[in-house]
């Protein structure tokens, strides 16, 4: 193959087209729901971007075990996911900005602390609101809740997440060191943690409506609560189906000791949301 | 693409494909670059024939034409059309055609991905534009959606986020690819300091758009769920606050103002060397000036909300930090300016545009000093004055250069000239009335005239007829553009390699129209 002399450039692309209906229906689906209509268009949206994604993977997978690819063409598929990540990174900034600037500026400014007109707010508007958090606000929305406290659930799941990430670290040294058998063994661990994660985490937002009447409209705690973790645990569930895609191609002889970027893609991904869960755990549970 | 054998990649098959659904498969780095400029072109219209119908409501004071709902929708939406439609776009297709023959790459880094970037496009303005038909109208809360307006709209409001992800999307897409471009495609040789300005700038604004687009995600998913979900992020009796929504928003949005306007000084900065006929005036300082500008980018956000209550501490800063842009900016207007200094200059229709953008623009530069200050933007806020700055920095600013990179590139693109008469036409009738349309903004502005209300006081009454006489002369001066363009696509004379005079540059040493793949082999970098 002529790959090594230039660059490899596919000359045509079915999937990106097929993708861009998918999303169109798929936002157009949710958009209806959102305002009273079925699930139908919604879900043939989602289904086909899940089809899209599968053949779509499908070939570049088959094009890179097929060797077409350069070094060049591996660089730049580092790059991407480097900066995708990135780009999820000032995502969470987002919503751990909404945590900091409620905990740090709204609240104290709503029970009349700070300068300018925060004491005439307080007085005119929410008079008698003392702040501490966690709070549902002067409003008090959504009634009497409980915090959330970060034993047991949470640390044991922030415990399952850090092993994961050392079990995803020895999946990593085998592919490394040619072994894909101990490779596929140690990600099935760092799957079946992963998704533990996930339940435990339902588990905990069930506990959360169903004892401390913790609900996402229990004003700017229970918002920035369900989101951050909501959002979190979306991220780990996806993290998990990428390295169960990565395993599921190990068991098929997919992968050597120096191709196998898609397994490091798949694992900076995940030491990602471990990181992100540990700021979660910190700054929504702890502090 | 079903088999990786029927992709091996036969180097003497170098035509485009045949049929129309070449424009839909394609991975070409070129047809991907004309699909995002004449997407931006026809977004273009649309989002000008919003404009003319808000000029024509305030071409006399009362209601006439249109009902408030209606107008506050069209305010809204010419600025999430102009804004995401045309500029950014017209900016990915520029970067497309010209960054890989640029720095002699053969493609995009990831040409499938490119490929979805741009048609992801159609179809988010498609859900956009499709909310103005909906019950309830259209978005018209004001195009920075601020809470607690924008969740008291129609039910069109779901689909008006949703359509702000989709194109974050592709924004996001498209600049991984442009950096990954940058920095893994160049030929050996192309060191990063010998890159064209247009290469350097559009590789910052890609690290801001990479930056900033998933804030902006972020920032409109808490309004969605403030409206579906129950949720009280920007709701003071939940202990949020509005206001949290105006800092995150604009924390995406004045990097944003920047993603605008530095490709813009890349392509000033290729074309007025060119017509000076001298090389570009402080090559190093123009690249550490557009760092230096997108880095002070994420510390003045709050610049935009001076009059909505922030602590004495937070205006103070914002107000010197903006302010420090201003030198930056002005490393970039000087350099320019030296670039021509003794220059044997010529006036060929890319370079008025460029001297038009350099004019014009420091007036908007200039009326942005002033909004700078704080106690004076107590003043100025929320009126038509804001209106003349940003309209000065866009259109003769952002616009400008886009039709400058036109008239510069298209001999390359097509392999013809275009036509010089009607180009300079082109540049003339729409200064003058691009003058006629926004400088009279900056009186009725600074004697009190608020924005985005269709109607006003009489004593505004004559320069807002001058501005809509300007603004349907500007507007339809523009039809000069689409003949121009058509025109030389169509044919003219032909282009020689090297089309300008005075050019520099990997793009100049192919032949004019450029071959289908450029740069198979490296090319030779001294």
């Amino acid at each position: 193959m002529s790959a090594e002399s230039s660059y490899y450039i596919p000359h045509e692309a079915k999937w990106p087209i097929v993708g861009s209906i998918a999303l169109f229906l798929f936002f157009l689906g949710f958009g209806s729901v959102l305002n009273g209509g079925n699930w139908i268009i919604m879900a043939v949206g989602g289904a086909l971007l899940v089809y899209m994604m599968f053949r779509w993977f499908a070939d570049v997978i088959n094009e890179s075990e097929n060797g077409i690819y350069s070094k060049q063409v591996d660089v730049s598929f580092r790059m991407a996911m480097m900066w995708f990540i990135f780009s999820e990174v000032m995502f969470f900034g987002a919503f751990f900005g909404a945590l900091f600037y409620a905990r740090i500026f709204s609240g104290p400014w709503l029970s009349g602390l700070g300068e300018g007109g925060a004491a005439a707010t307080n007085a005119v508007l929410w008079q008698g609101f003392d702040y501490v958090w966690p709070t549902n606000g002067p409003g008090e929305l959504g009634g009497n809740f409980l915090k959330m406290g970060w034993f047991p659930l949470p640390i044991i799941n922030t415990l399952i997440l850090l092993t994961s990430g050392v079990t995803c670290t020895i999946a990593h040294h085998a592919i490394k060191d040619g072994d894909r058998k101990k490779m596929v063994r140690w990600l099935l661990a760092t799957v079946a943690l992963g998704f533990l994660f996930v339940v435990l985490q339902a588990v905990e937002y069930k506990e959360a409506y169903a004892h401390l009447n913790l609900k996402l409209s229990t004003g700017i705690y229970g918002s920035t609560f369900f989101l951050l973790t909501g959002f979190h645990g979306f991220h780990v569930t996806m993290g998990a189906v990428i390295l169960l895609v990565v395993m599921l191609r190990g068991t098929r002889s997919h992968f050597s000791s120096t191709n196998h970027f898609a397994f490091e893609a798949a694992a900076w991904y995940w030491h990602f949301v471990d990181v992100v869960w540990l700021g979660l755990f910190i700054f929504v549970y702890i502090l | 693409m079903s088999t990786a054998t029927a992709e091996h990649h036969d180097h003497d098959d170098h035509g485009p494909a045949k049929g129309w659904t070449r424009w839909l498969y394609t991975t070409n780095h070129k047809d991907i670059g004309t699909l995002y400029l004449l997407f931006a072109l026809v977004m273009f219209f649309i989002g000008g024939g919003m404009a003319l119908i808000i000029r024509a409501e305030l071409f006399q004071p009362g209601l006439q034409l249109v009902d408030p709902l209606f107008f506050n929708s069209m305010t809204t939406m010419h600025a999430l059309v102009m804004i995401f439609g045309v500029v950014m776009p017209a900016f990915v297709g520029l970067a497309n055609w010209m960054i890989p023959m640029m720095i002699g790459g053969p493609d995009m880094a990831l040409p499938r991905l490119n490929n979805w970037s741009f048609w992801i496009m159609p179809f988010a303005f498609l859900l956009l534009l499709s909310t103005l038909f909906m019950e309830g109208g259209g978005p018209a809360g004001g195009w920075t959606l601020y809470a607690p307006l924008s969740l008291q709209g129609g039910d069109s409001f779901a689909f008006v986020i949703f359509s702000i992800h989709f194109m974050g999307i592709s924004s996001v897409m498209g600049s991984i690819n442009i950096v990954a471009t940058i920095f893994n495609m160049r030929a050996p040789g192309m060191t990063l300091m010998k890159m064209p300005l247009f290469v350097w700038t559009w590789l910052i604004t890609a690290y801001l758009l990479i930056a900033v687009i998933p804030v902006l995600a972020g920032a409109v998913t808490m309004l969605l769920t403030d409206r579906y979900f129950g949720t009280s992020f920007f709701s003071a009796a939940g202990g949020g606050d509005p206001v949290m929504y105006q800092h995150i928003f604009w924390f995406f949005g004045h990097p944003e103002v920047y993603i605008l306007i530095l490709p813009a000084f890349g392509i000033i900065s290729s074309i007025i060397p060119t017509f000076a006929r001298k090389p570009l005036f402080g090559y190093a300082s123009m690249v550490y000036a557009t760092a230096s500008i997108a880095f002070l980018s994420f510390i003045v956000w709050a610049h935009h909300m001076f009059t909505v209550g922030m602590p004495l501490a937070g205006e103070m800063f914002f107000m010197f930090a903006t302010m420090m842009i201003s030198v930056p900016t002005g490393v970039k207007v000087f350099n320019w300016i030296a670039t021509m200094w003794r220059g044997s200059m010529t006036f060929e229709t890319p370079m008025l545009f460029a001297v038009g953008f350099l004019v014009m623009f420091t007036i908007g530069g200039l009326s942005g000093l002033m909004l700078a200050i704080t106690p004076a933007d107590i003043q100025y806020h929320d009126t038509y004055f804001v209106v003349a700055h940003f309209h000065y920095v866009l259109v003769p600013g952002a616009i400008y250069s886009i039709m400058a990179a036109t008239y510069y590139w298209m001999p390359k693109w097509t392999g013809n000239m275009y036509d010089e008469k009607w180009g300079k036409i082109h540049f003339w009738v729409s200064t003058i009335f691009l003058n006629v349309l926004f400088f009279p903004m900056h009186f009725v502005g600074l004697a009190g005239m608020p924005r985005r209300i269709p109607d006003y006081s009489l004593q505004f009454a004559d320069w807002n007829a001058v501005a809509t006489i300007g603004a349907f002369g500007f507007g339809f001066s523009q039809l000069i553009f689409v003949y121009v363009v058509l025109k030389c696509m169509r044919g003219g004379e032909k282009a020689t390699t090297e089309v300008w005079e005075g050019a520099e540059g990997l793009e100049w040493t192919v032949p004019s129209p450029a071959p289908y793949h450029t740069f198979e082999k490296p090319p030779v970098i001294n």
